[in-house]
């Protein structure tokens, strides 16, 4: 059997006389073979690279819609009466599919967040003896009065509803995602 | 001077050379559309731009790469037909 002479040698480093036949019958050139499947890796990995700008542009878009998007508007929640101190009620803003949370801890103070878990957007229970809001999905906790993770899988912390009285009501007014 | 072609021993030094270049690179690329995508969620919209720009000079660079590893391989393969 003629061999190139620039066949590399088996793995084992014995001549091709005495390999096992199958690879005498398939004499692979582990170097060649070696070479071309870490230059077509490398094709792949330009190929990620190439995905991953394409989802930093799909951001960017999305970023961009955002803008573009109306700031929202002021919307009545309740009256004031209507949320008992310790209790939270169920509101949706800026629009239907953003279920939100208002909380009154005392009787001045209330709090309201976004009813969906910054983690995989799961709805989050108000627990608000120990002043914190708690995800059943993965035992996310938030703290109550901040919104900011406290324990478990989150690490953001819940879009803050901004709120104003007026006249005896409670008004959303505007929403804050934060990072930190 | 015409230059020696490269032997297979320094293609594949250069291969791996540049492999470990283009996965860190991707790595990086990796951190950085992690990174955007929890400041645009968390409503930061400051960063978005310049990470895409970023990136996509990252992908210039893993693109030059992977074209002067073909470049070297077309060279080998008009010199002396040795093609893996």
């Amino acid at each position: 059997m003629n061999i190139p002479s620039n066949r590399s040698t088996a793995p084992n480093g014995r001549p091709l006389e005495i390999q096992p036949k199958w690879r005498q019958d398939f004499p692979i050139d582990v170097a060649d073979d070696e070479l071309g499947a870490r230059r077509e890796f490398t094709k792949f990995a330009v190929l990620v690279s190439f995905a991953f700008v394409v989802g930093q542009c799909w951001i960017a878009l999305k970023s961009w819609l955002r803008r573009r998007k109306p700031t929202p508007g002021s919307q009545r929640i309740a009256a004031i009466d209507d949320v008992a101190v310790g209790a939270a009620m169920l509101f949706h803003y800026p629009t239907e599919n953003d279920p939100c949370l208002l909380l009154r801890a005392a009787t001045g103070t209330f709090f309201a967040y976004s009813n969906q878990c910054t983690h995989l957007m799961c709805a989050v229970r108000p627990e608000m003896d120990q002043s914190r809001l708690h995800c059943p999905c993965h035992a996310g906790y938030f703290d109550l009065a901040t919104g900011r993770p406290i324990a478990g899988p989150p690490r953001r912390p819940l879009p803050r509803i901004v709120l104003e009285v007026r006249a005896g009501s409670l008004y959303a007014v505007g929403v804050e995602r934060r990072t930190i | 001077m015409k230059k020696r072609p490269l032997s297979r021993d320094e293609r594949r030094s250069i291969t791996y050379g540049i492999l470990s270049v283009v996965v860190v690179i991707v790595l990086l690329q990796l951190w950085l559309l992690t990174a955007t995508m929890n400041a645009y969620l968390g409503g930061d919209d400051t960063v978005v731009w310049p990470a895409a720009a970023a990136s996509l000079i990252c992908f210039g660079l893993n693109g030059g790469l992977l074209w002067y590893l073909y470049s070297i391989e077309r060279t080998v393969e008009t010199s002396d037909g040795d093609s893996p």
